[in-house]
């Protein structure tokens, strides 16, 4: 089935087919990169942007060599070396690097819509690698891939997101899709960090992390970032730490192969405990190794055929 | 020149007038009324089926002049303020430099007198610079010509420093006008707190911002006894808090806005920055409580904020862009058509909230009232007009409008000032 | 949209008979069964591949793998397809290297399937020849595609559509010609 959108911009305008259709497109480019030959000729001739205004080294490399794999060719902007820097709005830079022909823009943003904002205006295909604290879907798709590999389906499977939910982009996408697919997601933090009103989103709230993880089937660890205790979110780290890090003592409280996850860079010794990070049971690093693949799907869905016959 | 408006309804809910009446214009005053009159040397303005009220009032307007004249100049405001159906405007304070002293208020003055359409009448800042420190030298102000005093766009965060400015203006019976935020709590919010800016991504500026500000000058100007007036209501809290100060005879007067009565925080799901204005779009409830506060009489008046901001400023990420809504040319027929012909509030009482209470006020003379001897300043209103709202058409400099294409019914279809006629369709 | 159907050009007895003969062929042609590998283009083609192999098996005793090859990614051509073709996976678990490779498919028409094959297996591995067996050859090559096994030659107009229909997939075995209803 033909897979029908310009952009991918957020996890809300995606249907449930859409969503399979990936994951199942993605299975296939796993394998392409465990060849010898990691590439294929499908996007050969197209060229595409890394937009990154925020600085990251893993979804940026996860995009470049997704692109490369299917023989497109890709150039990194990144706002650090860049005319942004020399005061050009958003709307100018992208104006620019359109006029040299691209096919697709791939933009990372510290400000909630501004991938929408480029696409109002934009010729090129807009993926969204994340904007602010709004989304960043590929991180989703690529968490529900690894999911998927390893239970198999997702009806009433229970999910714990853990962390800074309120500023977390890849808890929303996560919180999106997750309940497009069935899962049932808790999500837990300290009250500052998680509002009462994310339970309108369709999930449960939780303070306390020991109730939460009874019976879960995967955990998601989201980063803190250590400024937050700044804020007054919460007191310190070391409070954080004792009422909300993942010990193997909280981890016997899920389901015996329930699976860990974290979308990087993690802050060992905060979020999860070094030992656990580095154990079987998570899947951390199966993640990055998916992230490729899906990030092909998504490029190959998008791009890979008549331009005609998208709908956006 | 004479001119006589014939045959028009007039409403003038000062005086309880509200009959069809002949009206004689001549050299700029109001020199007879009655239900027939002749005039063989005067222009005549077919005015049936038309309604003639006292000219409008908005008394909150951003002119940007001096300073950011690019945004909008006293000239251009008032010629989009005359097209909107009003004949006077209080312009804010929060220019470039802050009109805290008589030299920036004598240049709007003669700036006004010289180029504008409509009479145009300054408001101060509270404090210097509108940095919530120092208090303005309010009765120099007030002798030059200044109608009220406001930080607007800012609020004065330390609250002795809000009842010595309060107690201060109690002796010249001045107006204070507070844009109530309390600062540390709206943070860098760029959107209202809920549901929506959760689902959104982005930061949320929470209702208690406003209330905690509310209550607070509602204490205070029970405790000094001074008059204040609340800018741009937008809570359903706000609105307990004011009812709380009615019933205890506090002197409190509010005021609402178009956008904020009829627009709600899901319309930013699109990131259109034309949407992002402070105080932000509130839920459904908050709306609805306001426009109950409308319908009850507890809020006084309808004012625009009118913010004109350029076009490149608004075609930015929703985070980086100005607040600001574009209002005089769009609030007269957005009330006529979702207030008064929905039946909310009779068309008197929408009088009353554009004229006779901004005059009252702001205390000014011969303004919001149609008697013999007074000003010539009417505002002439077709209640059944049809029109759509076309940015492209707006006489402002700015384009920042979230009502494009909306299909209204009633226009003001003419504006006269001082005896002239400063717009007619 | 609606096929009417033209001629039955095989029946299910026609292709039994077919793929007896290039079976003798093949092994006649390949002195070493032990290297050779049959690689089926997805669908019809990787059940043919299928019955090749049984075929070698009950002549000659020999096992010769068979492997599935999705060529999606390696397409030139969507003109033939709707906007995007759903990717399946490639089923190779064995290697190609230094092997001859069977290719085979139902049809063979333009020739660019068959290009997008090759180059596939070439990023696969570097197989040490590529042979091909098609059932149908229904002409009009755009590229200088040649089968080394033919199961027919069937002349076509252009616009004519050739059906493969296996009863693994399709309930019985038969090749039709059909032409689009309403097509003059």
């Amino acid at each position: 089935m033909a897979f029908k959108h310009k952009h991918l911009i957020s996890i809300k305008t995606l249907s449930v087919s859409d969503i399979l259709t990936i994951l199942e497109t993605a299975d296939s480019f796993l394998d392409i990169s465990a060849r010898e030959v990691k590439k294929v000729p499908i996007l050969r001739g197209k060229t595409i942007i890394n937009l990154f205004f925020e600085p990251s080294t893993r979804t940026r490399s996860s995009f470049e060599l997704a692109a490369k794999r299917l023989s497109a060719d890709i150039s990194n902007f990144s706002k650090q070396t860049s005319s942004a820097l020399k005061g050009e709005t958003l709307k100018d830079t992208v104006l620019n690097l359109e006029a040299m022909k691209t096919d697709a823009l791939i933009i990372r943003h510290s400000c909630a819509g501004a991938p929408h904002f480029i696409s109002t205006f934009c010729q090129s295909h807009v993926i969204n690698a994340g904007d602010g604290a709004h989304e960043h879907p590929t991180q989703a798709l690529l968490d529900a891939f690894t999911i998927r590999q390893v239970k198999k389906k997702f009806e009433n499977l229970k999910v714990v997101i853990v962390g800074d939910i309120i500023h977390s982009r890849v808890a929303r996408s996560n919180i999106i899709l997750l309940n497009k697919l069935g899962a049932h997601i808790t999500l837990v933090g300290p009250p500052a960090l998680l509002p009462r009103e994310f339970a309108d989103f369709g999930v449960a709230i939780e303070n306390n992390l020991d109730r939460a993880l009874e019976g879960a089937d995967a955990i998601m660890m989201l980063r803190i970032q250590l400024e937050r205790q700044q804020g007054n979110f919460f007191p310190s780290l070391r409070e954080y730490r004792n009422l909300y890090s993942l010990s193997p003592a909280r981890f016997r409280r899920a389901k015996r192969n329930a699976i860990i996850m974290h979308p990087g860079p993690i802050n060992r010794g905060i979020e999860i405990s070094a030992d656990l990070a580095d154990s079987v049971k998570s899947v951390i690093l199966r993640q990055v190794e998916n992230g490729v693949a899906v990030r092909m799907a998504v490029l190959y869905l998008l791009l890979g055929g008549k331009e005609s016959e998208t709908a956006d | 020149m004479k001119l006589l408006i014939k045959n028009g309804r007039v409403i003038d809910p000062s005086a309880g007038i509200d009959e069809t009446l002949d009206i004689l214009i001549d050299r700029k005053k109001i020199v007879d009324m009655k239900p027939r009159l002749n005039a063989n040397d005067a222009h005549i303005i077919d005015a049936s089926r038309l309604v003639v009220a006292p000219g409008f009032i908005d008394m909150h307007v951003h002119l940007r002049d001096p300073g950011q004249e690019d945004k909008e100049t006293i000239k251009t405001g008032s010629k989009a303020a005359a097209r909107g159906g009003f004949t006077s405007i209080a312009c804010m304070p929060n220019t470039s430099p802050v009109n805290d002293n008589r030299g920036i208020t004598e240049y709007i003055i003669t700036e006004a007198k010289r180029n504008a359409d409509v009479n145009v009448f300054p408001i101060a800042s509270i404090t210097r610079g509108s940095e919530g420190k120092e208090l303005t030298d309010m009765a120099d102000l007030v002798d030059a010509g200044v109608v009220a005093f406001s930080d607007d766009g800012r609020s004065i965060q330390n609250n002795l420093v809000m009842r010595r400015a309060l107690e201060y203006s109690r002796q010249l019976d001045a107006l204070i006008i507070d844009h109530c935020e309390d600062r540390s709590l709206a943070d860098d919010g760029v959107m209202h707190e809920g549901y929506h800016s959760y689902s959104l991504g982005l930061k949320g500026i929470p209702s208690c911002a406003e209330e905690i500000m509310v209550a607070r000058d509602v204490i205070l100007a029970e405790k000094t006894g001074a008059r204040i007036h609340l800018a741009h209501l937008s809570t359903s809290g706000s609105v307990a808090l004011l009812r709380l100060a009615r019933n205890k005879k506090i002197q409190v007067s509010a005021e609402a806005t178009p956008h904020h009565l009829l627009l709600t925080d899901a319309a930013v799901e699109s990131y259109d920055t034309n949407l992002k204005v402070n105080p932000p779009l509130r839920s459904r409830p908050d709306t609805e409580s306001l426009i109950k506060a409308v319908k009850d009489g507890l809020i006084d008046v309808f004012a625009t904020d009118h913010a004109p901001h350029t076009a490149d400023e608004k075609a930015v990420e929703f985070d980086q862009a100005p607040f600001g809504i574009n209002g005089l040319e769009t609030a007269v027929s957005l009330i006529l058509d979702r207030l008064v012909q929905k039946n909310i509030i009779p068309i008197q009482r929408c009088v009353e909230m554009f004229s006779t209470n901004p005059a009252r006020l702001l205390k000014l003379k011969d303004k919001g009232q149609i008697r013999v001897g007074g000003d010539a300043d009417l505002t002439i209103l077709n209640l059944h007009k049809d029109v759509v709202v076309d940015k492209n058409t707006f006489e402002s400099k700015s384009r920042n409008t979230p009502f494009q294409g909306w299909k209204l019914r009633g226009l003001p279809v003419m504006t006269i000032v001082g005896g002239k006629i400063v717009h007619s369709t | 949209m609606q096929e009417k159907i033209k001629a039955r050009i095989m029946d299910a007895a026609k292709i039994k008979r077919s793929l007896h003969r290039m079976t003798t062929e093949i092994t006649e042609r390949n002195r070493n069964l032990k290297n050779l590998v049959i690689i089926g283009i997805r669908t019809r083609g990787v059940f043919i591949g299928k019955r090749i192999a049984r075929l070698i098996k009950s002549q000659e005793k020999i096992s010769v793998p068979v492997g599935v090859l999705d060529i999606t990614l390696y397409r030139d051509d969507f003109s033939e397809l709707e906007a995007q073709h759903m990717v399946k996976k490639t089923e190779i678990d064995f290697s190609i290297k230094d092997k001859d490779v069977l290719l085979v498919d139902d049809v063979l028409f333009t020739g660019r399937t068959i290009r997008a094959a090759m180059d596939s297996l070439i990023d696969l591995g570097r197989p040490k020849s590529i042979q091909l067996l098609v059932l149908i050859d229904r002409g009009h090559r755009e590229l200088p595609i040649r089968a080394d096994y033919i199961g027919k030659h069937l002349p076509t107009s252009r616009k004519e559509l050739v059906q493969v229909n296996l009863k693994e997939v399709d309930e019985k075995d038969e090749v039709l010609i059909t032409e689009p209803a309403g097509l003059k």
